[in-house]
This record gives C-alpha cells, structure tokens and sequence, in this order.
C-alpha cells in the first residue's frame, strides 16, 4: 500500500493520481473545478491546456485568480457549445454524485472528450454497507458527511453500479484506481468491498469494436 | 452615472490617494487620403480629429498597453483630474491607477472618445469643413466598426502594434468584441464586461425612446441648434429614460423606496414629490450641461445597428478568427445586458475553442455596476490581466 500524496489541507486526495493519468501537453477540461488547484498544476507542471467549468461564484473567482480559463455556470450547459473532440480529457472529481443527470453529464464528457477521469466516493464500502444494515441509518463516513436530508450528494453509485453502467453504455474502462476511505491506494481485489474512493479512465469504444 | 439622490460627487468618483494624478486630454488629426475616412454607411468624413488620454509609460517592447474603451456617455477622461481643484475624478477612476487593476504602474493606458462623440472627438457638434459651420444632422452615421478603425489609426500613431488588452463596458464591451474580431492580430486579451454581440429589442426600445424625446423637444430643429437655445429638455428625458435602464428594481427600491424629497407629504401638484423623481431629474439636468443631444442621437443608434454577427452565418462564425483571451463578465442583476448576452458571447468562443474566462457577479447594481467598486471584479480584471502578460511575455522570449 502506498499513499497517495498529499499536500496542503485542501488538496483532494484523488487530484495527485489524477494528475498522473493526464499525459503532458493535453488539453484538459475540469467540470466543477473548484478552485482550479487541478488544472493549476496540470498547467504548471504538465504544460497542459487547461479549461475549467463550475457553478460556485466565490470559486470562480478563485479559480480566475490563479490564471485558469473557467466558465461561470452549470457544467451540462457549460459544455454544450463544444464541438466534439475539443479536449483530449475531460475530468470530473468527486461530483457525478452530485449531477442530477449524471448519464447525461457522462455522455457529454464523452463527446466533448476523447477520454473522462471520473473520481466518486463508493457506496459500496462495507462500513456504509454495515451502517445501514446494523443502524438502519443512511450511512454518513468522512467522504460522504451529509446528512440524508441535507446533501448534495443525489446519485450515488457503487464501483459495481458504476462497471455497470460503462458496459451498458459501451464505454471502455482504460484504468481503475482505488482508495480506502483514509486514502491508501489498494488493488482490485474485493474493491467494491475496501475502496472508500474509485477513479476510472473510460472512453467511448468505436464503432464495431 | 452614480451621483446619489443627495446631489453629492459619491465617494466613488472623487479621487482618491490611488490616483494617477492631474492628467490632460490630447488631440490627435491624422493625416487622410484625398477620400478621406471612409465610413461604413458609405460616406465619408474629409477629417476626424481624435481626444485622446495616455496614463503610465508605454514599455520598451511596446506590449503593455492597454485601451479602454467608453460608453455612450463616456469620454477619454478614465481617470485622475483635469485640474487640483476638480472635486470628480474620470469616470472609471475606480478601476484605473497606481495599484488598482487597470495598474499604471504596469500597463500603458489610453482611451479615446469615440468618433460621433462630443468631447473633442469629430461627431455632429464638430465644424462641417465643407460649410463652416457644425455639421448637424448633415454628419453621416457612424458605426461601433468606425469606430474602431479611427482607434485603430491611433493605435499605430502611438506605435502600439499589439495591444495587451481591450477593454470596456456595455457599448465599450461592444467596441472591445469588434476589435478582437476585426484585428485579430493587434489584440491579446478582450475584457468584455457587461455587454452584448447585440442589442436586445427592449434595449433598442429605450434607445429609441430617448431620441423621440429629443427629437419632440421644439429646441430640436431638426439638429441645427448649434448657437441656439438647445433641445435640454428632451436630451434630459433621454437621460432619465438611460437611468432606469441602468439601475435594477431592487436597487431603486432600497435607494428611494417611495420615500418623499425634501417634504413630508404630497404636493398635490406635478412639482418633485418622490426621490426617484428628484434623481431622475437631477441626473437629467446635469447630463445637459455635458453632453450634445446630437451626439446621443447617432451614438445610441450606433449601440443599435451593433451586429457582431452581421454579415456572418452565425456568432460562431463571426467569431472564428479570434486569436485573444477572453474574460466576460455580467452582473446578476443587470437587465439591460443580461448574462444570457454574455453567455452567448462565451459559448461563440467556446464553439471555436477559444480559452474564455466567464464570470456571472453577484450585484443588486444593475448594469451601473461594472462603474461602481466591487472587490470581486477588481480582482478578476486584475489576475486576468497579470497573467496575460505573463503569457504575452513567455511567448516573446520563445521568439527570441
């Protein structure tokens, strides 16, 4: 097991093997940005082109002024106008739970891009899974902090759900990387069981294929 | 555009310890062809005279500059006073000077009044060379286009080959969009701030409003009023009519309510009973003092014939050869360029893989509030800009 690394408190966890999956010089597209610390570094570090996408003003704002491109809106109307093909990557960390649409958010990070990075927190952790079972609570962990009638989170899915729904959409998975809930990256085994967080890499199989 | 129903300069508009001091308009009269500046509707101009303000010094690579561009109202003077004693600084002061986004330190300013206009640029109240006397309604339309070409010429007058930004507000946001499109290689970055590639039918609406205002005003005469009594009454109705363009309802409603001016209860008569009457009116009768009625008459058609993507298939298209940056900026509650506007504008880039920056702020100002201090526009405008340079000057090292 080896930690991914981490630096300064606001980090996310997945941005590091994230960053890694993004080859240098790419054109990069960031939906729900944040504060743009991702594509800052792919930029910086990566010579990457980068373009970021998010909904929150105050982020925005962030994000301008570290030198990022970004657009101020919902990331579904925000990738509308793109042409197909425009971004070698499009990445979506740790928010397709919160999409209300988020087949629609997927095919359209499909179309915009030749691949998609997607982090989301597993549902399908045993400790959620005993929570419910034992407490007969919604399950609360420190990835999903929300309480049931206040959150965010609308469509979460389990690493099982999520294979799922590739093979039902055609989309090939070019990677999987797994986290248990205090970031120690682990291997496949038993993953919908141990991973507290899943990256996958997927593009569209071509036609015939 | 911002005086309070009190009839005090506001705090924003007087000059501040960050100002860039006394400054002073120049004049500038190119030399032209025997046919002289060709404008769009097909007439031409025999000369133009251009007014003209410079702030900061112009870099040893000549890429630091920076034009700012005005409003229908606006005029060369951005920022700093004419005079020690002017109690009102230039009507962007907020946003131009040492330290503030628009930095003199940094950047090499300049704005110029807008052909049509009427101060010191060549508009309607300018002498008609052909008649020795003020052209009137003789002078022909020009266009947001024309314009531009006249900065244009002032741009390679001052040696400035490739600007490090264009920017402006509202009609300026207008003339910054043309130049991006029409000189795609003289531009680095465009600031388009709560604008449009297009008036809106409501907008021309208005417009149109204000000039059957001045046109109805007996003073008129047709537009050959030049050392008579002029048509004040109709060009301050016309003002009054842009005011309330410019605030939003939510604005109005905390700044007057239906409070009363000066009276505690009604005049039964049609003196000033509300303070939105006493403003309107104040704002009125001080926009006469300053402004030609003809001027306003051909600058608000110009806002009006505006197309970007006239003569183009689509926005994208016309868009197509962009080769800026670009940050947009609406405010949430402007109505009279509303983000949709902007957005449009965003997504045209975007279409065309345009790196674009679109920032929707939170305001209760209105379309005034791109004139007025807000932290969060600084900011943008400010980062924007410095990394622009960076890049402008990355991409000049790998040249040499």
């Amino acid at each position: 097991m080896k930690e991914a690394p981490r630096a300064g408190g606001r980090r996310r966890p997945d941005y590091a093997l994230i960053e890694a999956l993004v080859p240098p010089g790419a054109k990069v597209l960031d939906l729900g940005c944040g504060d743009g610390e991702l594509l800052d570094n792919l930029i910086q570090a990566k010579g990457c082109e980068g373009q970021g996408i998010e909904i929150k003003e105050q982020l925005v704002a962030e994000t301008i002024r570290r030198g990022v491109p970004v657009y101020h809106g919902d990331m579904l109307e925000g990738m509308t106008h793109y042409r197909d093909d425009s971004f070698d990557v499009v990445i979506l960390s740790q928010t397709l739970q919160q999409t209300t649409d988020p087949l629609a958010v997927i095919e359209e990070m499909l179309r915009v891009g030749r691949r998609a990075i997607i982090s989301f927190p597993n549902f399908g952790h045993w400790r959620i899974r005993l929570q419910l079972l034992l407490e007969g609570r919604m399950p609360r962990s420190e990835l999903l902090s929300y309480p049931w009638f206040n959150t965010p989170n609308v469509h979460l899915c389990t690493i099982t759900d999520f294979r799922g729904l590739c093979a039902a959409q055609s989309l090939r998975i070019v990677e999987e990387i797994f986290l248990t809930p205090s970031f120690h990256q682990i291997g496949s085994f038993l993953a919908n069981w141990r991973a507290g967080l899943a990256i996958f890499q997927v593009e569209r199989k071509e036609v015939g294929e | 555009m911002v005086d309070d129903a009190t009839h005090e300069v506001p705090e924003e508009s007087r000059p501040d310890a960050q100002s860039v001091g006394v400054v002073e308009t120049k004049f500038w009269t190119p030399e032209l062809p025997p046919e002289g500046f060709e404008l769009a509707c097909g007439e031409s101009l025999p000369s133009i005279t251009l007014a003209y303000e410079t702030y900061g010094e112009l870099g040893p690579e000549r890429d630091n500059a920076v034009l700012i561009l005005h409003a229908l109202s606006g005029d060369a003077h951005v920022a700093g006073v004419h005079s020690p004693s002017d109690r009102k600084a230039g009507w962007w002061d907020i946003m131009v000077g040492p330290g503030k986004p628009y930095d003199t330190n940094k950047y090499f300013i300049i704005c110029s009044n807008i052909l049509g206009g009427c101060k010191g640029s060549t508009g309607p109240s300018s002498i008609n060379p052909e008649t020795g006397e003020p052209y009137g309604l003789d002078f022909p339309m020009v266009t947001i286009g024309d314009m531009v070409r006249a900065q244009r010429m002032l741009m390679d007058h001052l040696g400035i080959e490739r600007l490090l930004a264009v920017t402006g507000g509202s009609m300026g946001g207008m003339q910054a969009l043309e130049w991006a499109v029409r000189f795609p290689d003289r531009v680095a970055s465009v600031h388009a701030i709560a604008t449009a590639a297009r008036l809106s039918a409501q907008a021309i609406a208005f417009d149109e409003v204000g000039r059957q205002a001045i046109m109805a005003d007996p003073n008129w005469c047709a537009g050959d009023y030049y050392g008579k009594e002029t048509p004040e009454g109709g060009l301050a109705v016309a003002r009054m009519i842009g005011h309330i363009t410019y605030l939003s309802p939510e604005q109005m409603r905390a700044k007057f309510g239906r409070r009363l001016q000066d009276r505690d209860s009604f005049t039964y008569d049609f003196k000033t009973d509300f303070q939105v009457e006493s403003y309107l009116k104040y704002q009125g009768n001080s926009f006469v003092q300053r402004f030609d009625a003809n001027s306003y008459l051909y600058i608000s058609k110009a806002m009006d014939y505006y197309d970007l993507a006239a003569g183009h298939h689509s926005l994208v298209e016309a868009l197509a050869g962009i080769k800026a940056r670009f940050l947009a900026v609406s405010f949430t509650s402007d109505w009279l360029f509303p983000t949709r506007q902007s957005k449009e504008i965003v997504k045209a880039l975007q279409a065309n893989g345009v790196p674009t920056t679109f920032l929707e702020i939170t305001s209760s100002y209105g379309h005034d509030a791109f004139l007025l201090p807000d932290e969060e526009f600084a900011d943008t405008v400010s980062a924007f800009l410095a990394d622009v340079q960076e890049r402008v000057r990355r991409e000049e090292a790998l040249v040499r």
